[in-house]
């Protein structure tokens, strides 16, 4: 099938028609389905109702969203969490530095494309690394009680570690970010998280009181189990983003 | 066919984003614009979910302690799985562009048609 032949004009129009087909079957169903806002939205069920209810009760947790993808649904969450990992895993066997690339050459290319040592990146990063550092923290640990949580507070720690790569090169970075504490903190933050939640799956359902105090007081230690959860989220996410671009950029850490 | 297609105009517009993410996921050559078209259906679900989890003049889903009345805060369930599809997709763009890679290192080109006649040639010589 190569450019400019008549099986791929027939293809273009073909693939035209099959997505009009498709966004006019799904907008019939969009205008069946009741209106966008309306609180008697068959989605609005006891469900929510029973989340936000009891949620700040059951949980410690007054940001309803935390309390259900950390309490309720806390292995939903260690799901996903596996789903990072394995990801950054094959990521890992497709782009890892074999016998065929030289680590001299690797270096090479390292340089052509991403400049060392810029100066402006330098200066506007010696403002920036502590407010994001510490935005990226302060939304991690209040994530039970405004919005945010482990996955936008690891995210915007990885773009801290992006950013402090990017401005002094990878030797510096590798200096706290190597392999073996890549290692160590991902897998010790998953190993904590099953642990945790399976002590507290396993009391709940057995009906045996929790050794962990929760209350609704909204203070950042009255919460039970989820920050200490929520700080696993957002290492596990943190170090996943930085191996994956660093596997982008690298192959692999080098120390 | 009722009239509500006036009033579920987020919705709307997640289809049409989600139809333009699937012409370009079924028309671009380049490998890396289906990618981007694949993430944009992705966009296209999230608004999806968060315009069902919309209520009407409520507020963002964090409660005071005490009594609390459900209709003053919008459905906390549809963030949760937007979130969830954040983190799959994420994940699944890190490993399609390192397929990616991996196929540009193989045959020094994006574009799949090219990749695909490059395969042919090789057959047919390996093919008495």
């Amino acid at each position: 099938m190569l450019k400019g032949t008549r099986i791929q004009t027939l293809y273009n129009f073909l693939s035209i028609a099959f997505t009009m087909l498709l966004i006019g079957i799904l907008l019939y169903t969009v205008s069946e389905l009741p209106a966008v806002g309306d609180p008697l939205h068959p989605a609005n069920n006891e469900v929510a109702v029973h989340y936000l209810v009891n949620g700040a009760r059951e949980t410690g947790a007054l940001n309803a969203v935390t309390a259900m993808i950390l309490d309720y649904r806390a292995f939903d969450t260690l799901g996903e969490l596996c789903v990072l990992f394995v990801s950054a895993c094959s990521v890992f066997i497709l782009l890892r530095v074999d016998a065929g690339r030289k680590e001299e050459e690797v270096e090479a290319i390292d340089r052509r494309y991403e400049p060392k040592d810029d100066p402006i990146l330098n200066k506007a990063f010696l403002f920036l690394i502590p407010a994001v550092f510490l935005f990226g923290v302060y939304i991690t640990l209040t994530g039970h009680l405004s919005p945010g949580g482990g996955f936008s507070g690891g995210a915007i720690i990885a773009a801290g570690l992006l950013l402090y790569l990017n401005a002094f090169g990878l030797e510096s970075t590798e200096r706290f970010m190597h392999r073996i504490r890549y290692r160590r903190l991902s897998c010790g933050a998953l190993g904590f998280y099953f642990i945790a939640k399976g002590y507290s799956f396993f009391v709940g359902a057995n009906g045996i009181d929790s050794v962990i105090p929760v209350s609704d007081k909204g203070n950042i230690l009255s919460a039970g189990l989820i920050m200490p959860l929520n700080i696993c989220v957002a290492i596990v996410v943190s170090t996943t983003i930085y191996a994956i671009y660093l596997m982008f950029r690298k192959g692999w850490f080098n120390i | 066919m009722n009239n509500y297609i006036v009033t579920n105009l987020p919705e709307v517009a997640a289809i049409v984003l989600f139809g333009i993410g699937c012409s370009n996921l079924l028309l671009a050559r380049n490998l890396v614009k289906k990618i981007i078209g694949l993430n944009i259906m992705d966009t296209a679900i999230y608004l999806f979910l968060a315009a069902k989890g919309y209520v009407e003049n409520a507020a963002a889903p964090i409660v005071s302690s005490g009594a609390v009345d459900p209709d003053l805060y919008v459905n906390p369930v549809p963030s949760g799985l937007v979130l969830t599809g954040i983190v799959v997709s994420v994940s699944v763009t890190a490993v399609l562009l390192a397929l990616t890679v991996r196929l540009h290192e193989e045959f020094h080109t994006l574009d799949i048609d090219e990749i695909v006649h490059q395969l042919r040639v090789k057959d047919r010589e390996a093919a008495p």
